[in-house]
């Protein structure tokens, strides 16, 4: 019989068989980058710094988290980057102009990424549109009505400083003598609970499973349609989390029409942390790892000298990188 | 004889511009396994799919259990114990063993799925089937035979009183054949109504009870299996003869050039100091079980996947094949067993595909010449009969045998001498088949020279002049057809080296 089972010492190890061989190769990546981050500078030793990272981990792990959904269903959710920070724009929009409490905003942000979410839900699930072509529609149509929404002007939530602006310090506390990373709570709480919902709930099994194989899926009397479309909406409203999360740990105003090109950095931590562009495999922890080396990344590359322009090619050329890899994974398993 | 546990009555489905099923009858009954036989396209699949509720009925009744029934769609049906086991397996490589079987159904703690549960209930199930597999592996890591036995237990798991098998056998080797007869009669005694579509012969008559025949959405007749012949049935079939004699004597004189000669040929695994020589109008056969060797043979001498060493000769001199253009340059043509993947482009004209290994040919400066390649094409399609309305008709429109004359027709546009078929009649009809025979003779008789690999041991003894028999990556055995039956090639394929 050629059941495969392959390995080494070290993939056979069971340590490394629970966690998987390459959520650990990612784990040590993001070590050595941290190494190689702080020996070539000083500036990065230090704790701001550290909080930094985190800072540019958040928005990122929950837009990753969601579009992992997505990648599993073997398909893609580009409107995460444009959507975020229109979601954020009409959040700061009934804040700031409407007058309305800062709770409203957190739920006007929620309810617009659900929107989204149904919206691309139904291109692609029951409409069938390929995901990249929908996606990339509603990836401009986030980004235009961001700015219709605001008039074209920034918009900047409350500061920490004033009375509306405890939801700040849902994310990080930045008081005199305190500063405290507590967004990333919530990031452990969300990769938990999702975790938990992917592997171990119905709608989690079917959503691997349609990412397998569909039509064997669909013939197995599930309504594929809906989990397929479900998996859109979880990457809608985690966009809409990313979005608030985006608007309280950046005290710097949100512009209309940015956000294009924030998705390739969830989608590629996913992929880094082992989920498969091709479907039926994904891991929210590997993905939580993979959003390290992303931010790790932003918030390094300036101590070295590199500046946007340049942390644009390299995030484009690890986004390659990691397909790549995954093709080659997916060779070996054909 | 069992007592009838489902009757189909007057079934009849029309789609758009075919009348699929015309008033067709059909009976199963408990501890019986019944045949359900036809060309392809006589409407089995179509009948299945309306049984279990993947299609609606225009007319017709169905009787489950002495109720009227009809299915809404394939979950009722399998909630009320009609199962198919499908032709194409319907896996999630990725989910292990239990999570495929429990899918749609999974066993819930709460809100919470219970994997150790269905692990347990999963491992029961094999032990009933007496097959050892392991619960927790990915689908993906079993074999074809291994993922057939799990589709098995998942039939059984919705306690199946009806199961219908559609081609079960297509992808299964030897020994995982006789394991599936073996648990296809245990579930058989156990009172079960069985149905088993198939296209081989040799299988209906042993595992079948009565064989019911379907010939272009009608229902022929039914038969008692131990009572009738294959002619009997193949007559029912196509409404016509057909021959299935072996071949007495090789057709290639003795003093026939070599015009190919394959010298330890090494390629990964699957190909282990393979060495053969074809000779001049000579059909060459392969024979092996399933994973013997042998499309990888032809593969890498072809230059599709990379050699290790080894040496080939041409008319006597020794050429390089580094991929499968050096090949063609060589007058090599390789006729894939997966058609649709490797063999023709579905979605261009019978002309398009006709020239495309022989493009520049076909050229005025950058653009195309139609008119010369139509006339090609309408060459091919008069010499080999090929049954299509025009050259203009998309590749997808024809049936399976058709396809594969495109295909001839595209190596003898580029003028191969060697042709190598690799399961030449996978998938098409029995009318058409010995079409495909004849031409395969045809062929040799103008001086062509055919490797074919087959799987299929009455094509294997019926065409070949001379048989190559794989085991394991190694050449096993060669047998003259003079001297080649089934008992010979069968130990050769087993041989172990």
């Amino acid at each position: 019989m050629a059941d495969k089972k392959k390995g080494n010492a070290f993939t056979n190890n069971p340590l490394v068989k629970a966690v998987g061989t390459q959520k650990i190769v990612v784990l040590l990546v993001i070590i050595v980058l941290f190494a190689f981050f702080s020996i070539m500078s000083s500036g990065f030793r230090k704790y701001p710094t550290i909080v930094s990272i985190f800072d540019y981990s958040y928005y990122i792990s929950f837009m990753a988290i969601g579009v992992t959904f997505c990648l599993i269903t073997g398909g893609v959710d580009l409107s995460i980057g444009t959507g975020m920070i229109c979601y954020a724009l009409f959040g700061g929009y009934l804040i700031t102009r409407q007058g309305m409490p800062v709770i409203v905003g957190i739920l006007g942000t929620l309810l617009l990424g659900l929107l989204m979410g149904c919206i691309n839900g139904v291109l692609v699930a029951v409409l069938e549109l390929p995901p990249f072509i929908a996606t990339l529609g509603t990836m401009m149509v986030a980004r235009g009505f961001g700015s219709i929404i605001t008039g074209g002007m920034s918009v900047t939530w409350p500061a920490a400083s004033s009375e509306q602006g405890w939801f700040r310090m849902l994310f990080k506390i930045n008081k005199p003598g305190l500063l405290l990373p507590v967004g990333f709570i919530w990031v452990v709480i969300f990769v938990i609970l999702m975790s938990l919902f992917l592997n171990k709930t119905r709608p989690g099994r079917y959503i691997i499973a349609i990412g397998s194989n569909k039509e064997a899926t669909r013939l197995s009397g599930v309504n594929v349609v809906k989990y397929q479309a479900l998996a859109y909406i979880i990457s809608g409203v985690f966009a809409g989390i990313a979005g608030i999360a985006y608007a309280a740990v950046f005290s710097s105003s949100i512009a209309p029409g940015t956000g294009a090109g924030l998705e390739l950095d969830a989608i590629a931590g996913a992929i880094i942390g082992g989920t498969s562009m091709t479907g039926g495999c994904g891991s929210i922890f590997g993905t939580l790892l993979g959003v390290f080396v992303m931010s790790m990344l932003k918030s390094g590359l300036p101590y070295i000298g590199l500046q946007a322009n340049w942390q644009q090619i390299i995030t484009g050329l690890i986004l390659i990188l990691a397909v790549f890899i995954d093709v080659i994974k997916n060779r070996k398993l054909a | 004889m069992g007592e009838v546990i489902l009757t189909m009555k007057g079934i009849d489905k029309s789609f758009p511009g075919v009348h699929a099923l015309d008033h067709v009858d059909l009976e199963i009954r408990k501890g019986e396994v019944l045949a359900l036989m036809g060309e392809n396209g006589a409407g089995k699949s179509t009948l299945m799919k309306v049984l279990t509720g993947i299609y609606k009925k225009d007319s017709g009744t169905i009787t489950y259990e002495g109720k009227e029934i009809e299915f809404a769609n394939p979950r009722d049906a399998q909630a009320a114990g009609v199962v198919i086991v499908h032709q194409e397996l319907n896996m999630m490589n990725h989910l292990t063993v239990a999570q495929n079987i429990f899918i749609g159904r999974e066993i819930m703690n709460g809100k919470l799925i219970n994997d150790d549960k269905m692990n347990k209930e999963a491992a029961k199930l094999f032990d009933r089937l007496n097959i050892k597999i392991d619960p927790t592996e990915k689908m993906g890591n079993l074999t074809v035979g291994r993922q057939q036995m799990c589709e098995i237990a998942k039939a059984i798991s919705h306690d199946a009183k009806v199961i219908i098998f559609d081609e079960p056998s297509a992808a299964l080797t030897e020994s995982e054949i006789e394991e599936l007869f073996k648990i296809i009669r245990d579930l058989r005694d156990k009172g079960m109504g069985i149905v088993y579509i198939s296209h081989r012969m040799d299988e209906i008559k042993v595992i079948t009870d009565r064989v019911t025949v379907m010939r272009d959405g009608s229902y022929v007749g039914t038969l008692i299996t131990k009572e009738s012949t294959k002619d009997d049935i193949i007559n029912m079939m196509v409404g016509r003869v057909i021959y299935e004699d072996p071949k007495t004597e090789s057709n290639v004189p003795k003093n026939a050039p070599v015009v190919l000669k394959v010298e330890n040929l090494n390629a990964g695994k699957m190909v282990k100091n393979v060495s053969f020589e074809l000779h001049k109008g000579e059909i060459l056969g392969f024979s092996g079980l399933m994973g013997a060797g042998r499309t990888e043979t032809a593969r890498a001498l072809f230059g599709a996947d990379p050699k290790e060493s080894g040496k080939i000769y041409i008319n006597g001199q020794e050429v390089d094949i580094k991929n499968p253009m050096d090949a063609v340059k060589h007058g090599i043509g390789y006729l894939s067993e997966d058609r649709k993947r490797y063999g023709i482009v579905v979605g261009k004209s019978v002309a398009e595909n006709s020239t495309m290994a022989t493009m520049d040919e076909f050229t005025n400066g950058p653009f195309i010449n139609k008119k010369k390649e139509n006339d090609i094409a309408q060459k091919y399609v008069e010499s080999l009969k090929t049954k299509t309305p025009s050259v203009d008709q998309l590749v997808v429109n024809l049936s399976g045998g058709n396809q594969q004359k495109v295909v001839i027709a595209k190596w003898l546009v580029r003028n191969c001498d060697i042709l190598i078929f690799d399961e030449p009649t996978r998938g098409i009809d029995v009318g058409a088949k010995s079409e495909i025979y004849h031409l395969m003779n045809e062929l040799v008789a103008a001086g062509k020279s055919i490797i074919m690999i087959s799987s299929e041991m009455t094509e294997i003894l019926r065409m070949s002049d001379r048989i190559m028999v794989m085991c394991e990556g190694r050449v096993t055995g060669e047998i003259g057809i003079e001297e080649a039956t089934q008992e010979r090639i069968m130990h050769a394929a087993t041989l172990r080296k």
